[in-house]
């Protein structure tokens, strides 16, 4: 296992590196001079923003930009918000616990829908219970994250006020009230995620399960005279869920693009609602470092999916 | 989905279909007919398709009059799907938005498939460094944070692009260029895996030993044969294409005010959710009914198309 898990690791190293490079290229050859914000400020004389640029290494060539950069990342100098004045490292941590709560809970919620379902759907396939489930299946991933966000909002905080539809950070409350503020107002963004992975998740359970409960193995367990739920729960599960976590990994990135759009709509203060109001206020330095910190969030988590993959099937850890 | 069973070298009941004389695409059709739900998706598409197209031409409201006196009316005979906070129609708007909201589905489906193809085809039928870098590009693509990445692209290069081809035009060739290059990697890894199975058959053979060259044999043997698949991703790829747009537009980073997509309306009709919640649910059941028929129909093709299918 430890092996596997150093070269997984070695892995994702060219790939962090190669997002680097594309973020950092599309950054610099963007028009506009995104890095050079302060410099075009019309109240500092031409020769002070030369010199500003000259300082900030604005005028090196893109190379030794990109070098520069990657190394102040490395040292954790993330360069500091040109909206807030504050460091972007301690604004990025003091938001990131939020956005992992939110998609974390969601993400749970997603399995304890999609493994049931998807493995009872596959046990009696095309009975009503597998009709049904496919159907809704099918609505919950067509319905948009933002639409479902506002129907949601619609339904619990203005028809039925159950709910509070701005998520709040400064909640007054301490102990358990805090607790239960907070989990009241969590609800509805980890339903909005939780609900749209789900209903994908599902359907990648049931055909996993349907492609292994048609091989040779599980006939022999069945012909045995095992008793149906161990041939299902012993025998085809866990085969099944080999597929099912490649898949799982794949649509991470999607995951934390549904974050994006939740944490907007219901205002958390996470990092995907950092994310679009540095963009709205043209903030580089911290647009760059959350693009970053999405980049290696989405590799953690392949990493972790690797993992998965080699307790599922120990094939793979012998390799 | 399908994709979890290896491309399998058979192709079902093909030659029985010939023998009958039925045409592979009549045979298709027949078994497309037999999924209920993926017909009722075609129809309902049909019917938006031509409402979008034909729409604004005998619903002659204009879609930017102003009109106080009409402030967020709830839908009458004057105004179906009610109207907005300055007064405007909102079913005129969505007649014109879902012209945009649709077309860039479809635009960006047809450049993620070409891209897509491309690379998968390059990659499949050479073998060694290059069929191992285009795989590694396409891995890199595929653990980018997509959503990130397209919003910083918007912001970056909106301004330019608006500039040289006017604000619609311009921002249509971005959210295409965007949506359609972060979208062509499954499809490429499809097409490698058909490539990969298809240039060892008995007909690529044939050709081969004919002297056919090798673009000859990947445009007139092979890309044919794997085709079925890449349909069923392309359309599947459409109602995701639809989803980014408004995505983008929803977060206010899409088109502009002036072009009422379903999502720019739905952006705009947030802050109003408790006084006129019609203006928010009408462009909100239009892009979920688009998607939900356009993946219906995706699941139908697959049933078709898709010899590798797990049903």
């Amino acid at each position: 296992m430890g092996h596997y898990l150093l070269r997984r690791l070695l892995i994702a190293v060219p790939s962090l590196l190669g997002i680097s490079v594309v973020l950092f290229t599309v950054l610099a050859l963007a028009p506009g001079d995104p890095f050079g914000e302060m410099t075009l400020n019309p109240n500092v004389p031409p020769e002070v923003a030369a010199n500003l640029r000259h300082q900030f290494g604005l005028d090196d060539p893109i190379w030794l930009r990109y070098f520069h950069w990657l190394f102040a990342m490395f040292k954790g100098d993330w360069g500091f918000s040109f909206i807030s004045r504050v460091d972007v490292d301690k604004l990025i941590l003091g938001r990131l616990p939020v956005t992992l709560a939110v998609i974390g809970a969601s993400q749970i919620l997603a399995l304890l829908i999609a493994l049931p379902v998807g493995i009872y759907s596959a046990a009696r396939p095309y009975s009503w219970f597998d009709r049904i489930a496919s159907t809704l299946a099918f609505v919950g991933f067509s319905l948009p994250t933002f639409f479902t966000g506002l129907l949601l909002i619609l339904l619990f905080s203005i028809k039925l006020d159950w709910l509070p539809f701005v998520f709040r950070a400064d909640l007054a409350a301490t102990g358990l009230d805090w607790w239960g503020q907070m989990i009241r107002q969590s609800i509805m963004p980890v339903l909005v995620l939780g609900l749209f992975q789900g209903a994908s998740w599902t359907r990648y359970v049931r055909s996993a399960m349907l492609d292994v409960v048609r091989l040779d193995y599980v006939t022999t367990a069945r012909s045995k005279g095992l008793p149906e739920h161990a041939v299902i729960m012993k025998h085809v599960v866990r085969n099944a869920l080999i597929p099912v976590v490649t898949l799982v990994a794949l649509t991470m990135p999607q995951v934390f693009g549904g974050a994006i759009v939740t944490e907007q709509i219901f205002r958390v203060p996470g990092i995907g609602s950092l994310l679009i109001d540095a963009i709205l206020r043209n903030d580089t330095p911290v647009i760059m470092s959350v693009t970053f910190v999405f980049s290696c969030l989405v590799i953690v988590f392949n990493l972790i999916a690797d993992l998965l993959y080699g307790w599922l099937d120990p094939r793979i850890s012998y390799r | 989905m399908a994709g979890s069973t290896p491309a399998s070298a058979i192709a079902s009941g093909a030659g029985a279909a010939r023998a009958r004389g039925v045409s592979p695409w009549a045979e298709a059709w027949q078994r497309f007919r037999r999924h209920k739900l993926a017909v009722a998706g075609l129809a309902v598409l049909l019917v938006m398709v031509a409402m979008v197209a034909f729409g604004p031409m005998l619903w002659k409201v204009s879609i930017n009059e102003i009109d106080f006196g009409a402030r967020l009316k709830t839908p009458t005979f004057a105004h179906p799907f009610g109207t907005d906070d300055l007064g405007q129609d909102v079913f005129a708007r969505m007649l014109y938005g879902g012209r945009i909201s649709l077309s860039v589905g479809l635009a960006a489906m047809l450049m993620a498939m070409f891209v897509g193809v491309s690379i998968g085809a390059i990659a499949g039928i050479s073998r060694g460094a290059v069929d191992a870098a285009l795989m590694w590009l396409t891995d890199l693509f595929l653990s980018l944070p997509q959503l990130p990445l397209l919003l910083i692209l918007i912001y970056l290069f909106r301004e330019t692009l608006k500039q040289a081809f006017g604000p619609e035009v311009g921002v249509f060739i971005l959210i295409v260029l965007v949506i359609g290059g972060f979208r062509w990697m499954p499809v490429a890894r499809l097409v490698r895996a058909q490539f990969f199975s298809l240039r060892e058959k008995e007909f690529v053979e044939a050709a081969r030993a004919l002297g056919a060259s090798v673009p000859r044999q990947v445009v007139r043997h092979i890309l044919p044969n794997s085709l079925g698949p890449v349909i069923v991703a392309g359309t599947i790829d459409v109602a995701a294409a639809i989803i980014a747009e408004s995505t983008l537009s929803f977060l206010g980073l899409g088109f502009p005010p002036d072009i009422p997509t379903w999502g720019r309306i739905l952006f705009d009709s947030k802050e109003y959710l408790d006084i006129a919640p019609h203006w928010a649910l009408f462009p909100g059941t239009a892009i979920f009914l688009a998607v939900l028929c356009i993946n219906f129909v995706g699941d139908g093709l697959r049933d078709a198309l898709d010899p590798r299918k797990v049903l």
